[in-house]
């Protein structure tokens, strides 16, 4: 038993000194286009880029408690200046690495238009988004009702996932027949997914901005900084904007 | 730490609907559920061991996959959403009901397992005693077998009352986060964390934990001193 115990000890003692490890907490949504950064950053550094996936308030509530984080790609702007404000984040190192867009989306092929003037309508039972309290892609949406003066009317006929993934299930299972999701959900194999959209107008809401951060963690860490560094290469952003964001 | 005053409007509303969601659960249940023990507990079918195993099923399956087999099932392409829609009440999805079937579904086994060994428990003795006395079986049942498994009746209302209360996954999934009609209070708390809204979430997360003490406290008691609740 001993020998084991040495043994494997001796194993990752090596292993860490081979290849430095970055641990980055990804915002849900951005999970597809990080996995394919991750591969190309190992590829291209050597680096490892160790993932932790979560909604960006459980990501806020582990980091405040002490989580191994070095960097931060959030779902939303606020979450790292917050972060930042609060002595977590490295000052000055806060920056948008993608920008998402919003759509209204239905498996029913003709049912939403190019105009979104479905959601006048209202020939529909129910209209998905995510919680505007918890996603901004939900926050968006609610933006893009209130513009659109459509909030009151559609009311009743709302109802809301935690997240944008929920949100997706809702809409794709049928239980409601259109929703607000990101651009990057329907995206697949750079091509988009069957049914009817409408991307929304970006005037209609605020900015879908996606900061990154540089924890207190990280600061040290050769890995981290590579990390931030590669998401403004050209491979990384290449693979972003083919996730439906604009970098 | 438990000011109750403190409390929302909207967390209010919350309690109201998990206590009529987890009450209304815990009704139907019991009805659905007794039967089904009795015959568990006394049937020599070959269908007992795997209706025995889909009683149980709930109990292990993590509640997103019944939420979302619930989600398909119920779904206007789903087989429940069909009956459903076809009945003219439309899907269940996003509603009361919807998350009241979801809700009896994820309890079962909370209800069914204390009932049913209680009744085994019982063994066949004091039914064949009613019988010879003259007792039809559905009055021994009421007035021997029922009373005598009083103790399992306790704890199977009180397991899934609580049960219910503390359900999370499976609502957040079939409800849709509709106030007052599919926002109760463990999916409140979800969003107030989400939120970053910490001191709310205090409040109802607090009332939540003495609430399960107390249920816990009081399973406790009732396994060391058996009562009657029926006659």
């Amino acid at each position: 038993m001993k020998r084991i115990v040495s043994a494997l000890l001796a194993l990752a003692a090596g292993a860490a000194l081979q290849a430095a490890e970055v641990s980055v907490a990804v915002a849900a949504n951005f999970a597809g286009p990080m996995r394919e950064i991750a591969q190309a950053f190992e590829r291209d550094t050597g680096h490892k880029a160790v993932i932790a996936l979560g909604s960006t308030g459980k990501l806020y509530a582990q980091i405040k408690q002490g989580a191994p984080f070095e960097v931060l790609l959030s779902a939303d702007a606020q979450t790292p200046a917050r972060l930042e404000a609060e002595g977590l984040g490295v000052a000055g190192s806060r920056w948008t690495y993608a920008t998402g867009h919003l759509v209204l989306w239905s498996p029913k092929p003709g049912l939403v238009d190019a105009q979104g003037a479905v959601l006048r309508s209202g020939q529909f039972k129910r209209l998905a988004m995510a919680d505007p309290k918890l996603a901004p892609y939900g926050a968006a949406a609610l933006q893009t009702l209130q513009h659109l003066g459509l909030l009151q009317s559609l009311e009743g006929k709302l109802v809301q996932g935690d997240s944008i993934a929920q949100t997706y299930q809702f809409v794709a299972t049928g239980n409601a027949e259109l929703g607000f999701l990101a651009l990057s959900q329907l995206v697949l194999d750079a091509r988009l997914r069957a049914g009817s959209f409408w991307q929304v107008p970006a005037h209609m809401h605020a900015p879908l901005r996606q900061d990154a951060l540089l924890l207190v963690k990280g600061r040290q860490q050769p890995a981290a900084l590579a990390l931030l560094a590669y998401l403004r290469s050209e491979a990384a952003r290449s693979i972003i904007s083919r996730h439906g964001y604009t970098v | 730490m438990l000011n109750a005053v403190s409390l929302s409007p909207e967390a209010w509303q919350a309690i109201v609907l998990t206590i009529e969601l987890a009450g209304l659960t815990t009704v139907l249940l019991l009805l659905l559920a007794t039967p089904l023990a009795w015959w568990l507990a006394h049937t020599a079918s070959r269908w007992r061991a795997p209706l025995s195993a889909l009683v149980t099923l709930p109990l292990v399956l993590p509640p997103t996959v019944l939420g979302f087999y619930l989600l398909l099932l119920m779904g206007p392409q789903g087989p429940i959403g069909q009956i459903t829609q076809a009945l003219g009440w439309g899907t269940l999805t996003f509603t009361f009901s919807g998350l009241l079937i979801g809700s009896m579904i994820f309890s079962l086994p909370f209800a069914v397992q204390p009932l049913q060994h209680s009744f085994e428990a019982i063994g066949p003795r004091p039914m064949e005693v009613a019988a010879t006395l003259g007792a039809r079986p559905v009055d021994a049942f009421f007035t021997v077998a029922l009373p005598m498994a009083s103790g399992g009746l306790a704890t199977a209302g009180i397991l899934t009352f609580a049960h219910t209360v503390g359900e999370f996954g499976l609502v957040l999934m079939l409800g849709g986060n509709i106030e007052g009609k599919t926002r109760v209070v463990s999916t409140q708390i979800y969003g107030h964390v989400e939120a970053m809204e910490y001191a709310q979430a205090h409040g109802l997360a607090a009332l939540m934990v003495v609430f399960s003490f107390v249920v816990l406290l009081s399973l406790a008691l009732l396994k060391r001193r058996p009562v009657r609740l029926l006659p």
